[in-house]
């Protein structure tokens, strides 16, 4: 264990833990779009840097993002000093130049107190905030289907040489954890389409929805463990069946 | 052959020296890359062709060395004769008749392919005697320009590898990494952290495999240093990187080289098959228990991965973003593991220190910057080339006496040290001595050493255009300040140098500069708006003659500059007339021309074709 000041008051943390998770522990909001639980820090976003000092500094600060920063014994931090708001400000205005259209960004300036931003403006803008989080999770999951590509302000998220991706598996882990629902996809239980790819789902024997595509199942049967089996019904079916199955044992229960 | 001993890398090198002997004089041929670019191969050839043909006593084709860059790029192709030290500029395969007859044959001098002084008018017979390089002290440049490029046996010639030996033979890792510590030895690829220290902080790790990495992805524009060591000298590169890798307890290790340089990706694989065939790279080095094995790495030409995180995920495979270095890449680098990155020049000195000692280094340079550094010397300067100076040496020594002063004698308006991250300091510094805490004081860098000379023609808005421009090319983009930041104050740069900038836009500028300096990841990021940041600090007025007078003082920025003939000077020849692709000047022969300014795009081409200086621009 820890201890640390942060906004005056004096804390516990196990140490390894990152600063963000003890900050958010203690009810204080700090913004960060790049940050997810299912995948390593990146500090990208740079909205949760954070200003750092420690008594045997002798005044000198530092600015760290707060996300990928371990807890130190010691350590005094400023959630929201004047630098650090004044560089959220930055930030959230460059972003809104680049995301003017874009609700999550739009929220977060206007929290800040930008309604419009004060530099130029990209003229074909999309809702894509280059946070990661699709291409780190894709990563994680084991894929490595879509990544960045190119670099500096033309920097964006792709499948390797914008071709339908040969290693997707259509899980929509990128899709469904996008913070701004930039990665589309259809489903219409039959078929799934994303990254201008189509799969087909495994249907359910029951209810003849799919869930799952083929690609995805076989890889869980494969690398996971997953009996092919458990595919062949889709989790609605499962849960309703293990529901018919409790309401049973608690029916023959009460008989007794 | 192996080299299984000292004792036989010793007899080794006095049997190369005794080879050596029977020339009676050596012709050096420039293989730099200024030389080659400016027809240095033919004229080699010729050399080959003529000496096969003549067969003179004593001047073999061997005698003939292909070397690495000589120095003096603005007078390519260089041929140097030794043990004369006569050097001849300009050299066109024409010459090398007159060359062999005369000077190789009875040691005569060609007055007319002789170094000429600006200053007297006088030819310079002897190299040494050139101020461009009697201000100079060689150590990591030492053996360019006098060694046949890439080849092992003349680098042993001159003492190779006897460092390394004595090294993995004669001292223990601690007291190589001490003597390092007290030569004062720092990064050379710019960051200027002490070299020791960093060794010292692997080598205390307890964890393996540990890794040495070479870093040489140099990218700044007009910087070509380690360039020319990576491609006329690799071996030192080599010998530096062995050394190092036995002091912190590595058994790999990596050059990265940038693609953009096959010639030195070539050279430097070149160089390790060499060493191999030697065995002074692989298994059991000199009969030693110790083993190394090194491996060139290409990179693909981004400028962010000469940043250590960058660079090392680069080498892994990943894309190569920096990662943010709370815990430090020496101590979990490459793969994760303990890492020690140093740049090309500065592996290029770690075998003079291990060979001559601490004290001496730090005998040479300046306090707590000992040793000497290499630069590029480039821009409006007289004498541009590769140069290499005792730390402390003075901008005008550099610039005045080394580089011949400015061109056309102008007056000289700044110099940009550091690269795109660096800054421009104006003649106020220009006694300032150059070392790495001086430079960063002034708000500029040391860099990697490129030195760009500017004179009164540059246009400072203009010069931080240009860099934030290379610079928002060059981001990776994963950080917001760096990628969007950049962006933005670059586009602020170009509203003002197109004179439609807002009032408060300095301000607006200055401020978003601080945010990108403190919310960035990296160091590009953090050093990015330096640009503009230190063209600001010191030439605020030519910022403000755009916003305010929509005047471009130096008369280069496009929107806001005119161009008029001057009729005093105009003698009607045509030349600028012909010279204009959007037909905007009208006149005839013998009369005065005009120029029809809803027409003229401000292109600047009727000035190149003006041989009377009869254009005026403002």
């Amino acid at each position: 264990m820890v201890s640390l000041t942060i906004n005056g008051k004096v804390v516990q943390a196990e140490s390894g833990e990152m600063l963000l998770t003890v900050i958010r522990r203690l009810g204080i909001d700090v913004p960060a779009l790049c940050q997810h639980d299912a995948v390593e820090p990146y500090g990208a976003c740079r909205l949760c840097m954070v200003e750092i000092t420690k008594e045997s500094w002798n005044g000198w600060k530092n600015y760290v993002t707060s996300c990928l920063y371990p807890v130190e014994q010691d350590l005094i931090v400023q959630t929201h000093s004047e630098q650090v708001i004044e560089l959220r400000r930055t930030l959230l205005d460059l972003m809104l130049a680049r995301n003017p259209q874009t609700p999550l960004i739009q929220r977060l300036a206007a929290e800040h107190g930008i309604t419009k931003t004060s530099y130029t403006e990209v003229v074909e803008p999309d809702d894509c905030i280059l946070c990661g989080i699709c291409t780190r999770i894709c990563d994680a999951m084991g894929f490595h289907a879509i990544s960045s590509v190119n670099r500096g302000h033309g920097k964006e998220i792709a499948p390797p040489l914008h071709q339908p991706p040969q290693d997707c598996v259509g899980c929509l882990a990128c899709a469904l954890n996008c913070p701004t629902g930039f990665i589309r996809y259809t489903d219409d239980g039959r078929t799934r389409r994303i990254w201008d790819r189509t799969f087909d789902l495994v249907t359910c024997e029951k209810t003849g929805q799919g869930r799952v595509t083929r690609e995805f199942a076989a890889f869980l049967t494969e690398h996971r463990g997953i009996p092919e089996e458990y595919f062949r019904v889709n989790d609605e079916s499962h849960r309703k069946e293990l529901a018919q199955t409790m309401g049973d044992i608690t029916n023959s229960t009460r008989e007794e | 052959m192996r080299i299984e001993s000292v004792k036989q890398l010793v007899a080794l090198q006095k049997e190369l020296q005794q080879q050596d002997k029977k020339f009676a004089r050596k012709i050096l041929v420039c293989y730099g890359p200024g030389c080659l670019a400016a027809g240095a191969e033919a004229v080699g050839e010729e050399f080959v062709k003529q000496l096969k043909k003549r067969r003179i006593k004593g001047v073999s084709v061997e005698a003939l060395k292909k070397t690495g860059c000589h120095g003096l790029c603005e007078k390519s192709p260089l041929v140097a004769i030794e043990p004369d030290k006569i050097l001849y500029t300009k050299v066109k395969p024409k010459h090398v008749d007159a060359i062999i007859d005369n000077t190789i044959r009875s040691g005569e001098i060609i007055e007319e392919l002789l170094y000429e002084d600006h200053e007297t008018g006088n030819r310079v017979a002897h190299y040494p005697d050139i101020k461009f390089y009697s201000h100079q002290t060689r150590i990591a440049l030492r053996n360019l320009g006098q060694i046949q490029a890439c080849d092992i046996e003349d680098y042993i010639r001159v003492g190779g590898y006897q460092a390394m030996a004595k090294a993995i033979t004669k001292m223990k890792p601690d007291a190589i990494i001490d003597e390092i510590t007290k030569s004062g030895l720092r990064g050379r690829g710019g960051g200027g952290f002490p070299t020791g220290r960093k060794w010292a902080t692997c080598a205390r790790v307890d964890e393996s495999p540990r890794y040495v990495i070479c870093n040489g992805d140099e990218g700044d524009p007009g910087a070509f240093m380690d360039r020319a060591i990576m491609e006329g000298d690799p071996h030192t590169v080599l010998e530096g990187m062995i050394i190092a890798a036995f002091a912190v307890g590595a058994n790999d290790g990596y050059v990265y080289v940038r693609e953009e340089y096959p010639l030195a990706v070539v050279n430097m694989q070149r160089a390790m098959d060499q060493a191999a065939e030697l065995g002074l790279i692989g298994d059991n080095i000199l009969g030693t228990d110790f083993c190394f094995n090194l491996h060139v790495s290409r990179g693909a030409g981004a400028f962010v991965c000469g940043e250590s995180s960058a660079l090392m995920k680069s080498v892994a495979g990943e894309i190569g973003e920096p990662r943010a270095k709370y815990v430090r890449s020496v101590l979990k680098g490459l793969w994760d593991k303990p890492t020690v990155l140093n740049n090309v020049e500065t592996y290029a000195n770690v075998p003079v220190i291990i060979d001559k000692g601490a004290d001496w280094f730090t005998g040479i340079g300046a306090p707590k910057n000992s040793g000497t550094k290499a630069f590029s010397l480039c821009g409006k300067v007289r004498n541009t080339g590769l140069i290499e100076v005792p730390m402390g040496t003075t901008l005008r020594e550099i610039i005045y006496d080394i580089g011949g002063g400015i061109q056309k004698d102008r007056p000289f308006k700044a110099v940009q040290t550091g690269g795109p991250s660096g800054g421009c300091l104006p003649a106020e510094h220009l006694d300032v001595p150059v070392d790495f805490d001086t430079l960063t004081r002034l708000g500029s860098m040391m860099g990697s050493g490129g030195m760009i000379v500017m004179d009164d023609h540059t246009c400072m808005v203009d010069v931080a255009k240009y860099f934030l421009h290379f610079l928002v090319e060059e981001s990776c983009g994963k950080c917001v300040p760096c990628r969007e930041g950049l962006y933005q104050l670059h586009d602020l740069a170009v509203k003002v140098s197109d004179g439609v900038a807002e009032d408060g836009v300095l301000e607006k500028m200055e401020r978003l500069s601080k945010s990108i300096v403190i919310g960035s990841l990296c160091g590009l990021g953090k050093s990015g708006p330096n640009p503009f940041l230190s063209t600001i600090r010191y030439f605020r007025d030519e910022y403000e003659a755009h916003i305010r007078d929509h005047k471009c003082p130096a008369g280069v920025c496009r929107e806001l500059i005119t161009f008029t003939i001057n009729p005093e000077k105009c003698d009607g020849c045509m030349a600028c007339l012909a010279a204009c692709a959007y037909n905007a000047i009208t006149g005839k022969k013998k009369e005065l021309h005009i120029i029809d300014q809803e027409v003229c795009t401000h292109c600047g081409a009727c000035v190149s074709a003006c041989t009377r200086e009869a254009i005026d621009v403002a």
